[in-house]
């Protein structure tokens, strides 16, 4: 979170979500109509009001006939409002929900295709809270964007256009004092842009401090940090609290700023009317009706200016979303080859890689897996075994050199293709929060249903699943839910026996199962295991001493490379390991 | 929601200003009708110029004054809405850290996310709204109705018709759309864990190449969100033209009434005119009120979501109530017992049952624990074996039974003195963002270099920090991403060890360790100056054979207790076990 922010001008920002609103043109053209509409029989009802009034003169000097057909027009122009305005309102809702479902729908997608530096090198939270909260306050102002902005201007061209057919003279006046409102409403906006974005940069940081410690909330309570945490929060919590007031504040200055401006026009108009009454050019009955004109015309500047500001925490919402779905991708494969069941040759050659260019890792490492071999990778933790399955699985691409599966350099291949060939089971487990069997359908969802519990059988998972209160059609929740982490890794490996790819890649795969269970899905292990080529992170000696090839690594290196027996001939590191299996 | 505003409290000050100002500045607002009249009647007829100058620099001056009010009301308003929304955010968050995790795993993280987040800014938005309209429009709409009555009687009972109507159908639609937005924002909560989900299984995802599924899942949730939220806006979206419908009905009404009583020399033309104004400030106001409505409706329903997290209490019996005291408490209440005959830890009869579960989690479980002795804990998956080892620090209670500490019940303990004594090292390995000194103070806060070193070597973690070129500075990204798993599960236990526990519990925790890491470090803490109590929990006979005592744990009960050479005697599970793996070292090994 710390990199160096392009910063999004707001026109790229407005641009962007104009063209998410060029799939809404027409919605956007009936909303404009209803708009239309709106306004002018709004507009209409004062001046049909005003002819009344013109009927009633005083005792027995009131044409009820006259006023009669009024009242009936009155009506009509009523009801023709308040379908119009509902239309329009309908309109509004189906543009913002669909343009902000639209980004969202984008957002996620650009999720899947982010390279995993990306992800891995993001808080959850922060990203979670832009693909959430940012696209929900965006479309809360382009809601009250939408609703009121075109009324608004609407409004103000309807009563320009009637003003100026009573005194052009006097519609200059308010005319040339108008401008400075929107002056006024800009200047602040500008202002108050950078306030929401600290403001909603803050947020993010609080939202990632809330996804950490409410995840793993019992490590929190079982070092007793709880208030530890409520201070980083809280103290999170009081610039939020700083930004917010200066964003709401300065923010909401912008209607009462408006509003004295608009004050100044309807003296302005008083003034000048009042004077051109006293030189007789208007009558006083027009210059009320100007006065109520000119009222007309700058209540909406206020509406408008007050929708720039939201819009303006709209945009910033919306830039930071944006920044997001315009992240660079991982490098397109459409022009890759399919790879088609592959027997299984991998070959590493000179492959360098390292995620901080500073501290280099995988350095010029060679590999030759034939067909079916078996490859255990061996050496003490943190020795970047689980940066070469990241490699295979091409998670993460290589600095140089060349990784090759039958021949072909895997860049060549699409990502698709390539991982389809490998089945996987880490030990982290991972579940997806469903059912029992939509988890583990997984990888081929077109299976049936005994073929299923096939699986889940050799990966002894049916007991288990079989004692739970709705079988395979279980829910479980976020992570797995309830389920303990051997059951998971049990339902991770039935995943795997499901799909049954050429290629195998298990890190530390059994690391949570008893070892009862294990020795019994051993042998479904083997039987998995025959004729695919693997890649095998583990401890257990016995897993590791039936491998074709053993790589012994440390520190990013493969330090030693053959059979069991050869590495005990050899008597180094590998030998060193294992005779210190039993030592106490 | 109603029972959050006690969060307004300390800002009572600025919830009365605010909208105190308002009203004043809508005060000003009405007055300047009145000079607008005045300047017409006398400026105008008398042909005063001068007299208009000064008119309109009183217009001016109210201007001023007006901007001044509504200012003050802007900023009162606003240091009320956020500060409330601050502490409230406060008081949240400081209330999901009592709750116990399996009332967490009820609620789900995601959803927490959101309602200390996006529901709170909605409740914010919402208070500041109120505080600036709320007094001010209902002020101008029956003060307009003050004014009809002071012209007749008649024409103010329409008045009197029309608002309680309004009221009616604005109140109406809040009502029936106030738990619709409810569904949205559970629908919002969908959305928001699929987003969540795919981020932390983007690899499992991009292994089945299950891109697309999700995005069609997400999209699927997406839809219905939308497809809820145009439903509710088509309902919101009925206020403004109805309530513009029954202002203008009642116009026409006014109209055809204000005729007759001209007609009949009871009004006169003027003050019908007077009367139609009154009524369209009404719909104004009206307008803004409906906008404010939507609002704040918004914010009703998020904030009953807020609350009903308030309302999830902690299902454990805690000592004190209070939870802002819970961790304050000093450590006066205990006993340190240097008699050798008090056990350490003991369980009596001890049973669990999982709220919602129908079998037992653990049942009659007894044994005792000596200083200095070390427990193994072993047992098939889903055995219990983590079940047993949380009712130590209480992350879950015993159903039946008592969980003894140095002879007194666990419960009688404050949670941070009991928790103190225990260094904790998880199954799940976890760092959080920040420092590796940071990391480990949490284990001690003011351990200095000396003892953190010390903690690093018995956890065979040393080597992780001397390969860092910033040593303990070096950075932690969030999870601890940026080590592996071994790495991570070694600092964890440094971490436990740094406060010295008086007992130690490994939750599994070198299932990432490989054997030779493993080995020293259980030789380590068995050379520790202060020897704790120290629980492995395993599945590796070899990791708990020299136990001085060994729990076998099968479907929650214990199959047997003792060293692991009794065990083999009389436990057939254990023995089995023991076999399994015994067997594929004979042959890996051949030793």
């Amino acid at each position: 979170m710390s990199q160096v922010k392009k910063s999004r001008s707001q026109k790229e920002t407005i641009k962007k979500v104009l063209l998410y609103m060029k799939k809404y043109l027409v919605f956007l053209v009936l909303s404009l109509l209803f708009a239309v509409a709106t306004v002018f029989a709004t507009l209409y009802v004062p001046v049909l009001t005003g002819d009344a009034i013109d009927w009633i003169l005083g005792p027995g000097k009131v044409d009820f006939s006259h006023i009669f057909s009024i009242l009936i027009q009155i009506g009509v122009v009523i009801g023709i409002t308040a379908l119009a305005q509902w239309l329009m309102n309908v309109c509004n809702n189906k543009i913002t929900y669909g343009v902000v479902r639209d980004i969202r729908n984008d957002a996620f997608a650009k999720i899947q295709t982010l390279p995993l530096k990306y992800i891995d090198g993001h808080s959850h939270g922060e990203l979670v809270s832009r693909v959430v909260a940012d696209v929900d306050q965006f479309a809360d102002g382009l809601l009250m964007g939408f609703t009121q902005f075109f009324t608004g201007v609407l409004t103000i061209l309807g009563t320009l256009g009637f003003m100026l057919s009573i005194h052009p003279g006097i519609t200059l006046v308010v005319v040339l004092i108008t401008p400075v409102s929107l002056f006024v409403a800009s200047f602040i906006a500008k202002r108050t842009y950078q306030m929401f974005r600290r403001q909603s940069e803050t947020r993010g940081e609080q939202t990632a401090l809330i996804d950490e410690m409410i995840e793993h909330q019992k490590v929190v309570q079982a070092f007793g940090q709880e208030e530890k945490v409520q201070e980083r929060f809280d103290e999170i919590n009081q610039r939020l609290y700083r930004f917010s007031l200066q964003a709401t504040f300065f923010s909401s200055i912008t209607n009462p700023s408006t509003r004295f401006v608009n004050g100044l026009v309807y003296t302005g108009v008083g003034v000048a009317g009042g004077l051109a009454a006293i030189r007789g050019m208007i009558s006083v009955g027009q210059l009320s009706c100007f006065l109520s004109y000119a009222n007309q015309y700058t209540k909406p500047f206020n509406e408008i200016s007050g929708v720039v500001t939201e819009l303006q925490n709209a945009l910033a919402c919306a830039g930071r979303v944006l920044e997001l779905i315009e992240e660079e991708p991982q490098i397109s494969d459409e022009n890759g080859e399919v790879l088609s069941q592959a027997k299984g040759n991998v070959a590493l050659s000179h492959v360098s890689f390292s995620y901080d260019p500073e501290q280099k890792l995988i350095e010029d490492f060679n590999l030759q897996v034939e067909p079916g071999q078996r490859v255990a990778i061996v050496g003490p933790t943190g020795c970047g075994k689980t940066t070469l399955i990241n490699l295979l699985m091409r998670f993460y691409d290589i600095d140089s050199g060349a990784i090759c599966v039958e021949g072909k350099d895997i860049r060549q291949i699409t990502r698709q293709s390539l991982r389809e060939n490998y089945g996987m089971v880490l030990q982290e487990t991972w579940l997806k929060a469903g059912t029992i069997r939509e988890n583990l359908v997984m990888g081929k969802p077109d299976v049936s249903w005994e073929e299923m519990i096939e699986a889940a059988k050799a990966a002894h998972a049916h007991s288990f699943i079989k004692r739970l209160p709705q079988g395979y059609d279980t829910v479980i929740g976020e992570d797995g839910g309830s389920l303990s982490q051997g059951q998971k890794q049990l339902l991770c490996i039935a995943r795997v026996m499901l799909c049954l790819p050429p290629m195998l890649i298990l890190d530390e795969a059994t690391s949570s199962i008893d070892t009862r269970t294990e020795m019994k899905i051993q042998n479904a292990f083997a039987a998995m295991m025959k004729g695919r080529t693997s890649f095998i992170v583990a401890h257990r000696l016995s897993t590791i001493r039936s491998a074709d090839v053993i790589l012994f690594m440390k520190d990013g290196t493969v330090k030693e490379q053959g059979s069991h027996d050869e590495l005990i001939a050899r008597n180094g590191l590998y030998a060193q390991l294992y005779y210190s299996q039993f030592s106490q | 929601m109603k029972k959050l505003l006690i969060y307004l409290k300390n800002y009572k000050k600025e919830s009365v200003l605010a909208p105190l100002f308002k009203m004043l500045e809508a005060s000003f607002e009405l007055l300047v009708p009145l000079v607008v009249a005045a300047m017409i009647d006398v400026g105008i007829t008398n042909q005063d110029k001068p007299y208009i100058v000064r008119m309109s620099l009183i217009m001016v001056a109210l201007g001023v004054i007006g901007l001044v009010c509504s200012i003050t009301a802007q900023y009162f308003s606003a240091k009320a809405a956020v500060g409330f929304a601050t502490k409230l955010r406060h008081g949240l968050f400081a209330h999901v850290q009592t709750l116990s995790f399996s009332e967490v795993d009820e609620i789900g993280t995601s959803t927490l996310i959101t309602r200390m987040t996006s529901d709170i800014n909605q409740v914010q938005s919402g208070v500041n709204l109120v505080l600036r309209l709320f007094l001010r429009s209902p002020f101008i709409v029956f003060g307009a109705m003050v004014m009809a009555f002071t012209i007749d009687l008649k024409a103010a009972l329409i008045f009197v018709v029309t608002i309680p109507l309004l009221s009616i159908v604005v109140f109406g639609i809040m009502l029936v759309s106030i738990p619709l937005y409810k569904k949205v924002q559970e629908r919002l909560d969908k959305v928001l864990g699929i987003t969540r989900e795919n981020l932390t299984g983007v690899r499992v995802i991009r292994a089945f190449h299950r891109e697309e599924e999700e995005e069609l899942r997400f999209g699927e949730s997406n839809r219905s969100l939308t497809a809820m939220q145009n439903f509710v806006g088509r309902i919101t979206a009925f206020m403004n033209p109805v309530t513009y419908v029954i202002i203008n009905g009642a116009l026409i009404v006014l109209l055809y009434t204000g005729a007759l009583q001209v007609d009949a020399g009871i009004l006169t033309q003027g003050e019908v005119v007077a009367l139609v104004n009154y009524m369209s400030q009404i719909l104004v106001e009206l307008i803004k009120l409906a906008n404010l409505i939507i609002t704040v409706t918004k914010a009703v329903a998020c904030g009953n979501r807020i609350q009903s997290v308030f309302e999830v209490q902690n299902s454990q019996q805690l000592r004190e109530i209070d939870p802002e005291n819970r961790y304050k408490e000093q450590e006066s209440n205990f006993t340190p017992p240097t008699q050798e005959q008090v056990p350490v830890i003991e369980f009596r009869h001890v049973s669990l049952t999982y709220q919602n579960a129908g079998d037992k989690s653990l049942q009659d479980i007894t044994f005792q624990a000596h200083r200095g002795e070390t427990i193994g804990i072993i047992g098939g998956t889903g055995s219990g074996k983590t079940t047993l080892v949380n009712l130590i620090p209480r992350f879950y209670d015993a159903t039946e039974g008592q969980v003894l500490i140095h002879g007194k019940n666990v419960k009688e303990y404050s949670i941070s003195s009991l928790r103190k004594k225990i260094g904790i090292v998880l199954q799940k390995a976890v760092l959080f963002r920040g420092t590796i000194r940071e990391n480990l103070l949490w284990g001690k806060e003011d351990a200095d270099e000396g003892e953190l070193k010390e903690a690093l070597t018995i956890a065979q973690a040393i080597e992780v920090v001397e390969g860092k070129e910033d040593g303990l500075d070096a950075n932690v990204s969030q999870g601890g991403r940026n080590f592996s798993g071994g790495q991570r599960q070694r600092l964890t236990i440094a971490r436990a060890l740094v406060r010295k526990p008086e007992i130690l519990i490994l939750d599994d925790s070198a299932s990432a360790l490989d054997y030779a890491t493993d080995a020293r470090l259980r030789s380590a803490i068995r050379e520790m100056k202060e020897r704790p109590v120290v629980f492995v929990v395993s599945q590796r006979t070899s990791s708990i054979r020299y136990a001085d005592k060994i729990i076998v744990l099968e479907d929650g009960e214990a199959a047997g207790i003792g060293t692991h050479d009794e065990l083999l005697k009389t436990c057939q599970v254990y023995r089995e076990i023991y076999e399994s793996q015994y067997q594929k070292e004979q042959q890996a090994g051949g030793v």
